[in-house]
């Protein structure tokens, strides 16, 4: 299968008079993992972010699976979407962040069956139901009970990832999952994500581990200064990079 | 030298002669002077009238008074809580028209004394005789009369719960602020509407810095709805006013009064405790203890400490 989950042409995001994207195109078929690579500041994190219309983009078009992003096209017009039709195209892509960013009043189970209890609509019971089963997948059995601030950053992840998988998404979005992590507990948040991938997820990861990138990825996209510099499989842009940017990014986190 | 280790070859607890403080000593010894010279005057005093006191601590119209305190304290403070609420959330909303609007009320119902905003409605009146209720600029469909439309409970009412919304407006909106943005990124992420968003995710975690102002707040209101007594209210000071306007035993009872202002700020205070208590969970790793835990812990730290 070979179907787009994710297109992007000519992707124009700016902050002010500072432009951020200055004309992202790519391509995600479904089923495939894309890592974004490319230093600080290089617009990563907001194209993902516009991705699930987190940020509106200025000019160009985005899709995820064959639905504009935020608009509906009407003629030759773009209209808005309303607030609840967004959120609505939300619930379906997952996204999990630098910082966790787990409601802090709530339990790891609880921070799992909110969204499905609330937006899907769920019943309690059969939403703790699955919650258990996601948390306990991704080895966090024995603490259903804890609050966010009781448990490591590694944990926390893991039940961001849980919480983003209990909507079911036809799409996740990581944005830097492990950078805010110590080194130790990183590896238990790849575990996680490898996982995912292989069961067959559409995934878009920003992410500075290059391990994870060679060995996962099917697709690699570097990116500088708001524009894709280059992209293909990892085994070609990490191994022979051909433009001298990806050669300097590569020689420094290598 | 002393043993570092003992057999065990575990260091040895270190039990260290405390440093002497001779300044507690003395500031306890004038503290205890000071409060014994006021407890003696106070008692011995025969002007304070102590049997007065106690003879119309209990009295009907005290505690009348003393009940439409309490329900004027729960009712304007509710509104104000309502109505900060809104206001808070109208200030944060995109739309200027909105958000201009709670600024005017703020600026407003915070810019005039509460007392002459009791006054003011006290005599609205005087500046709307009928108060309909209908079709701007058309049919009317009831015009009740002002003035049996606004009782003084009701001037009372609205004057302390408008007031009170501007302040609590303040309160809320810090607290809606000091929550993290990617709590929110993380809320909509998940399909939640902006409304969803505030309610299941924002507030309740606002809520722990919106607590405690709000609990002064609240205090604060017990005291000053005494200030409705100039608009014949019937609350606590009005009805000790009553008796000693007759009586002419003023302290003993102010005295009353005061202390029934006590009891009740007393009982906030350890509503407020438990209340934070609870917003504070998942805050930090430790459960609070409980007054009760925290003083056996005072009591008897060793026990307590385990081992």
């Amino acid at each position: 299968m070979s179907t787009s989950m994710v297109k992007a042409e000519g992707v124009h995001k700016r902050f002010g008079r500072h432009e951020v994207l200055k004309g992202i195109d790519l391509e995600v078929t479904s089923g495939e993992v894309l890592c974004l690579l490319g230093p600080s500041g290089s617009g990563k994190s907001t194209f993902l972010r516009c991705i699930n219309h987190l940020e509106k983009i200025n000019a160009g078009r985005l899709s995820v699976d064959g639905e504009l992003v935020g608009y509906r096209p009407v003629g030759d017009k773009l209209h808005e979407l309303r607030e609840a039709e967004v959120a609505r195209k939300r619930a379906e892509i997952g996204m999990v962040f630098q910082h966790f960013n787990l409601f802090g009043h709530m339990t790891a189970l609880e921070n799992v069956t909110c969204a499905p209890i609330r937006v899907k609509h769920f019943g309690r019971e059969q939403a703790r139901m699955r919650a258990r089963v996601l948390l306990d997948r991704v080895g966090l059995a024995d603490k259903h009970n804890a609050y966010p601030s009781q448990l490591s950053g590694g944990q926390q992840q893991r039940v961001a990832i849980a919480r983003a998988l209990a909507m079911e998404p036809k799409l996740m979005l990581f944005d830097e999952p492990t950078s805010a992590l110590d080194p130790e507990l990183v590896g238990d948040v790849l575990e996680a994500m490898k996982q995912l991938a292989a069961d067959g997820m559409t995934m878009i990861v920003v992410t500075h581990e290059m391990g994870f990138a060679r060995e996962v990825a099917d697709n690699v996209v570097f990116m500088d200064e708001g524009v894709v510099v280059e992209s293909g499989p990892p085994g070609d842009v990490l191994a022979n990079p051909r433009h001298e940017r990806t050669r300097v990014f590569l020689s420094k986190v290598l | 030298m002393a043993e570092v280790t003992d057999s065990g070859g575990r260091p040895e607890e270190i039990r260290a002669v405390p440093v002497r403080r001779p300044g507690r000593w003395l500031a306890a010894a004038i503290v205890l002077v000071v409060a014994v010279a006021i407890v003696h005057s106070a008692a011995s005093d025969p002007r304070f009238e102590w049997h007065v006191v106690g003879d119309y601590l209990f009295d009907k119209r005290i505690l009348a008074g003393l009940r439409v305190t309490i329900e004027l304290t729960v009712i304007a403070m509710a509104i104000g809580i309502a109505l900060g609420v809104l206001l808070a959330v109208m200030r944060l909303s995109l739309n200027p028209l909105v958000s201009g609007a709670s600024w005017i009320y703020i600026w407003f119902f915070r810019g005039t004394p509460v007392l002459v905003q009791l006054l003011f409605w006290y005599n609205i009146a005087a500046l709307y005789p009928k108060i309909a209720l209908g079709i701007p600029f058309g049919p009317a469909f009831v015009h009740p009369d002002a003035n049996k439309l606004i009782t003084p409970f009701t001037a009372a009412i609205l004057g302390l719960g408008l007031n009170e919304g501007a302040y609590m407006a303040e309160i809320v909106r810090a607290g809606i602020i000091s929550v993290d943005e990617g709590q929110s990124d993380a809320a909509q992420s998940l399909g939640m509407t902006r409304l969803q968003t505030l309610r299941r995710i924002v507030l309740p975690q606002a809520m722990r810095v919106i607590i405690p102002p709000t609990g002064n707040e609240t205090i604060s209101m017990l005291k000053t709805t005494s200030l409705v007594s100039v608009i014949a209210v019937g609350d606590l000071l009005y009805g000790a006013q009553i008796i000693y306007s007759v009586n002419f035993k003023t302290i003993p009872l102010l005295i009353v009064a005061s202390i029934w202002y006590l009891v009740c700020t007393s009982v906030l205070y350890v509503g407020q405790y438990y209340l934070e208590r609870y917003y504070g969970r998942g805050a930090s790793r430790q459960a609070q203890l409980t007054p009760l835990q925290r003083l056996r812990l005072g009591l008897f730290p060793r026990r307590e400490e385990g081992v």
